[in-house]
């Protein structure tokens, strides 16, 4: 569940008569997934993005928090243009770093079209590239990662320890009341992180445990939604947590799902009448002036998780170039009031609504 | 009495007596020094425009890679945005398109078309980013979304959501216009759309026209240049910002330097009207000044005062110069353009900037050379002995000391020498210092050989036959050469100039009317509306005009810019059927060409313009390598020919050479001749039913030529008004001259109505005094002045511009312009005489004491 959500609406409502216009595949129910084909690319979709975030430890122990996310959009371009300037594709990504020592998010962000090389997102197995940025998945299952940011560079591996986890029924996931507001979308979490990250010049060796994020699909957000509330954690005991609600303009839900599986492998679903969110305490953004509940209460049924961030400000605001605003942080989460594990939550459509 | 009334009393004293001299030098200066103001302001701010233009579209890139030629493979995109040192790579497609709608009201209407990746282009050129409607964000990536700076979108009379035809070659591309420019460069014209889509629609997938590079932090700019340089190979151009600003100033170097020479050469004439009135005005004044001196005033005090006087008069003409300096170049700005009608800098419209540091030389420059004129009678009037000063006749001392043959042979022979040096920096500096020289050295031998002349007319003259009054002129002018040169001088020098000018200019249109008439053999000329279109006419479409019934021969002619150096404007390629075997009868060679058999057949033919072997030294003979083609292609220069169309250079090569070496066979011009028999009405309606045929250019070759003379009439149109103006500067000075000298012979025609003239017979002595003057300054004039013309045409114009011209001579209008200076400059005397001699005769003699 992410902020482009916002670009696929410029996409949508773009119309022109194009003598070839790109045909689009749409999301349905009882798709057998197949790897490590799926963690490839799949053009044939509007957007798709390899999304990963964790919670890093340096060498003196301190805690990090990190992002790193490859987008990829097929544009409604018209696909006669033999060129290969030709912006079929384009290739979005964002790194940040949340550092309780710097106490405000620093990160940096790419965009290009797809071509020459430069930029890319292959189908087959994971491999995306945007000029000295990339993020691919080796034949023994790991995931790498390089990026060269303004303020920082990233190198990072992240090696599996626990199965995928489909979301949804069987990886299809609903966005909406409508089944089309869909994707396909699974996880990966529990990637145990080891890497280098470099600030001013200094190197430092890092470790921690990550979350990967696979989603694709073509439809669009309900035209209601003004944005949505999405938290995913490690916890402790091996088991791992995702949650989302999309909020209508008034800010009600429109839908939410959560699923908790736990060490053994068994998955607990939860209905979107059975997740609810509840804000505990806001932050205004000195940035935006937005405000973001960035300490929030989470029922799932019978259980109650509570959100605490690592920092406040975690905002993201990309105006000058990819122009999406959004919160998105580490933060460490409770179970029923006791200390249940670590990860990262997202709130966009606070500065504005998402009908851009 | 204190010193300053005094010097007030003196001054407005003077300046009352003589309003016409002093009128007369101060609108001289200030024409000097308005022409230098207005050509300096032009200049600069069509320079740094350019500049800025230029820079705009580079934005804040560090090094710019271009192909030699107009586009080059995209694959060395990649190549460079991943080569080491490299931050970031912006690729550039740069598209010439043509305005249908414009075609007949401008000639050759352009519109360039970038071609910018947005996400590229944002670090290095964001000023060039097209901005959307807020609710069409993805317009920036469409592929029928044209971006337009406010100066195009008010050239094309178009808002966001118009559309907008551009042609290309044959085809016409209909654009939508998406919105405007993140911050376009003020009055720049260029459009902005994906480079995706440019390269679809205009037909150009695969290519590229420039890619802007960023280098790493702590990259050495230089080191990179050189090592990319060499891994690049000779057939592509690394530039940086610096490179188009040289660029920028080549353009119009010879042009603006010339004219900067023609403003000096009227400052040198307000200085010598400045001198000769001086001079008058001290002999005039010689009891006077004497006087002073026995007064009590000091040789520095009078030194001092003299200067003042026209000091004053430079300051007030220097500062008027800049006033009209200024209006004058607003005036050009807005009427001719920035280059004056030469055609430099299009789409560009540059604003005026007043320059201080500019207007304080100038002004300078006016009052310096007003003192220096006035230094030397000054000088002398300050330094004579009073008590011999104030006796009558010793104003003939101060004569003596201007008379300097000696002077006047080193300048003329150093003139002479001058005039065979080669240029300096491109710039003929030793052909201008050898046309001052010679106006310096015939000023100088002018009492001389004013002299010589009238003395031996004098004696050739039989004194019992001939009229008394011709008989007197022409003793006086025998015995007064000094007094007489000095109102010769303003005569010699605006008359020579103008005969200079008059021929050289005639010289160079006749010229290039008989080139016209070598260069365009055909009937009817075709092309896209606009030149060097990049798609110009397919081979199927030259197919359809060929089969043609009333066509009896076509010539097709490919024409390209290129670039051999990046400091330098672009060449021009043409590549037309050419007889190896005869090039001349397409080519207008200036000396024989190479043989077909002293052409090696490993080498590819070109014949070269005139201005190619100056400029980048390829002689005839000389193996040179090409960059549009494979560098390891040898050419070899088979002739040169006269171009006066492109100054810049220009090369010609056969068509059949340029298709197989280019695999290019489109074409951009194509020459038509008619059968004999068919009209060329009949063949012009028939190639305008062809299906493409509204997309034509087509003009018959009379029209061809007057469009190219109107051309030539307008780029020379300052020059014509400079002529203007020294003629009227001339005659001034002659009207001056000539009333300041009568005025100094009172005491003379005193005496002469004692001894028994009628005022009458004094005026009409004067009348023919001043004739015989004006006549002896005109054949002088015209002499030196054709002197100067052959400077002007064999030395000045192949040095600064790169062409040779024959001499022609405009005798018609030299003989009017002739009898319209002597009729002038006898009227004044006439005029002047009347006043001298109506004087009381009594007091006249009296004041002789």
């Amino acid at each position: 569940m992410r902020y482009l959500w916002i670009l696929l609406g410029w996409l949508i409502f773009q119309s022109s008569l194009l003598s070839a216009p790109p045909v689009l595949a749409p999301v349905v129910p009882g798709k057998i997934f197949e790897f490590p084909d799926d963690h490839g690319a799949h053009p044939d979709f509007r957007i798709e993005w390899w999304y990963v975030t964790g919670w890093l430890e340096t060498p003196t122990g301190d805690p990090l928090g990190f992002q790193v996310t490859f987008f990829r959009l097929t544009t409604q371009t018209d696909r006669d243009n033999p060129s290969h300037f030709a912006p079929h594709q384009l290739i979005i990504a964002h790194a940040a770093l949340s550092d309780p020592a710097i106490g405000r998010l620093q990160h940096d962000q790419r965009i290009a079209r797809s071509g020459f090389n430069l930029a890319y997102a292959r189908t087959g197995n994971a491999d995306v590239k945007l000029d000295d940025w990339t993020f691919l998945r080796t034949a023994d299952g790991d995931y790498q990662t390089n990026i060269k940011a303004d303020d920082f560079t990233m190198k990072l591996s992240f090696t599996p320890s626990q199965p995928l986890m489909l979301q949804g029924e069987n990886g299809f996931s609903r966005k909406g009341p409508k089944t089309a507001q869909a994707s396909y979308y699974y996880s990966e979490p529990h990637l145990q992180v080891n890497g280098t990250i470099s600030r001013q010049g200094k190197d430092m060796s890092v470790t921690g445990t990550a979350w990967l994020d696979r989603e694709w699909s073509s439809e669009y957000l309900d035209p209601d939604a003004a944005g949505w509330d999405w938290v995913s954690a490690n916890l402790n005991d091996g088991s791992a947590l995702m949650a989302f609600q999309i909020r209508g303009k008034d800010g009600s839900k429109i839908w939410a799902y959560a699923a908790l599986r736990d060490a053994s492998g068994r998955v607990q679903f939860f209905t979107p009448e059975q997740v609810s969110f509840h804000p505990v305490r806001t932050w205004r953004s000195t940035h935006t002036q937005a405000v973001y509940p960035v300490a929030t209460r989470i029922r799932t049924d019978k259980i109650e998780w509570q959100i605490t961030p690592l920092m406040d400000d975690q905002e993201l605001d990309s105006r000058d170039s990819t122009r999406a605003v959004y919160w998105e942080g580490a933060i460490t989460l409770t179970r029923d009031g006791k200390p249940a594990g670590r990860g990262y939550m997202e709130l966009t459509g606070y500065v504005q609504p998402l009908t851009m | 009495m204190s010193p300053p009334l005094l010097t007030r009393w003196l001054l407005q004293g003077e300046w009352r007596s003589h309003r016409l001299q002093s009128i007369v030098a101060v609108l001289a200066i200030m024409f000097g020094v308005a022409l230098g103001f207005t050509i300096h302001l032009i200049n600069t701010a069509a320079v740094s425009e350019f500049s800025a233009a230029t820079r705009s579209l580079s934005g804040t890139s560090d090094l710019t890679v271009r192909a030699l030629r107009s586009t080059f493979d995209e694959t060395l995109y990649p190549m460079l945005s991943q080569h080491e040192g490299v931050a970031r790579a912006n690729p550039v497609l740069e598209i010439t398109v043509g305005i249908p709608a414009k075609a007949k009201a401008v000639h050759n209407p352009v519109l360039k078309i970038l071609g910018l990746d947005m996400f590229r282009a944002i670090s290095i050129t964001p000023d060039l980013l097209g901005v959307p409607a807020e609710d069409k964000p993805m317009d920036m990536l469409a592929d029928d979304a044209v971006f337009l700076s406010p100066a195009a979108m008010e050239w094309l009379a178009v808002k966001q959501g118009d559309s907008i035809t551009v042609s290309m070659g044959t085809e016409q591309i209909t654009l939508r216009v998406a919105g405007g420019l993140a911050r376009a460069h003020a009055g720049q014209r260029i459009a902005v759309m994906d480079i995706g889509a440019a390269q679809w629609r205009f037909d150009q997938i695969g290519q590229l026209s420039r890619i802007e590079l960023k280098l790493q932090q702590g990259v050495n700019h230089t080191a990179f240049r050189e090592m990319l340089g060499k891994e690049l190979g000779a057939s592509y151009l690394l530039t940086e910002s610096q490179d188009d600003d040289t660029r920028a100033h080549n353009m119009s170097r010879a042009y603006r330097v010339n004219l900067n020479i023609l403003a000096l050469v009227a400052l040198f004439t307000g200085a010598f009207l400045i001198f000769s009135s001086q001079v008058l005005s001290t002999i005039r004044r010689r009891s006077q000044l004497a006087l002073l001196r026995v007064l009590g005033m000091t040789r520095r005090q009078l030194l001092r005062q003299l200067l003042l006087e026209s000091g004053l008069l430079g300051v007030l003409g220097s500062l008027l110069g800049l006033a009209l300096g200024y209006l004058l170049a607003a005036m050009a700005l807005r009427h001719l353009g920035a280059d004056l009608g030469a055609g430099f800098f299009p789409g560009l419209e540059p604003q005026l900037h007043f320059d201080p540091l500019a207007a304080i030389f100038y002004f300078l420059l006016g009052t310096g050379v007003t003192v220096l004129g006035s230094l030397l009678p000054a000088w002398e009037a300050a330094h004579t002995h009073p008590a011999p000063a104030l006796k009558s006749g010793s104003e003939y001392t101060v004569l003596a000391a201007l008379r300097a043959p000696r002077l006047a042979a080193v300048c003329l022979l150093t003139g002479i020498i001058f005039a065979g040096l080669p240029p300096v920096y491109d710039l003929p500096v030793f052909g201008y210092l050898a046309i001052v020289l010679l106006l310096i050295g015939s000023m100088a031998a002018l009492p001389y050989l004013c002299g010589l002349l009238f003395s031996t007319l004098l004696r050739a003259l039989n004194p019992s036959k001939s009229n008394i009054l011709y008989m007197l002129a022409v003793t006086r002018l025998s015995n007064a050469s000094g007094l007489a040169a000095i109102a010769l001088g303003g005569v010699l020098v605006s008359f020579s100039l103008m005969v200079a000018m008059a021929i050289m200019v005639t010289s160079f249109r006749v010229s290039v009317d008989n080139w016209l008439a070598q260069v365009l053999p055909a009937d009817l000329y075709l092309h896209p509306i606009i030149h060097q279109d990049m798609r110009g006419l397919t081979t199927d479409e030259q197919q359809t005009i060929t089969s043609l019934p009333d066509i009896a021969r076509i010539d097709f002619i490919r024409s390209i810019p290129v670039t051999l150096d990046p400091t330098r404007p672009n060449i021009t390629l043409l590549a037309r059927p050419i007889d190896r075997n005869d090039p001349g009868l397409i080519v207008p060679l200036t000396e024989n060409a190479l043989s077909p058999g002293e052409i090696s057949p490993d080498t590819v033919p070109i014949w070269v313009s005139e201005a190619m072997v100056d400029l980048y030294g390829f002689k005839i003979g000389k193996q040179v390598t090409l960059p549009f083609a494979d560098p390891s292609q040898l050419f070899i220069v088979a002739g040169v020919w006269r171009d006066y169309g492109r100054i810049f250079g220009a090369i010609q090569m056969e068509l059949s050479d340029y298709r197989k070496l280019t695999g290019d066979d489109h074409v951009s011009d194509a020459a038509l001749w008619i059968k004999p028999g068919a009209t060329i009405h009949t063949a012009i309606s028939a190639l305008k039913a062809l299906p493409f045929g509204d997309t034509l250019e087509i003009m018959e070759t009379g029209r061809v030529r007057a469009v190219a003379l109107k051309q030539f009439d307008r780029s020379f149109a300052v020059t014509y008004l400079l002529e203007l103006v020294a003629i009227g500067v001339g005659l001034m000075g002659v009207a001056a001259s000539f009333s300041a000298q009568t005025l100094t012979r009172i005491r003379e025609f005193g005496m002469l109505r004692h001894i028994g003239l009628s005022r009458r017979q004094i005026q009409r002595m004067l009348t023919l005094e001043g004739g015989l003057l004006a006549g002896f300054g005109i054949i002088t004039g015209f002499l030196l002045g054709t002197g100067i013309s052959l400077i002007l045409i064999f030395i000045v114009n192949p040095q600064s511009f790169h062409w040779t011209m024959q001499l022609y001579v405009p005798w018609a209008w030299l003989v009017l312009m002739a009898l319209a200076v002597l009729g002038a400059a006898t009227l004044t005397a006439s005029v002047a005489s009347r006043r001298a001699a109506s004087g009381n005769v009594i007091r006249a003699v009296r004041e002789d004491w």
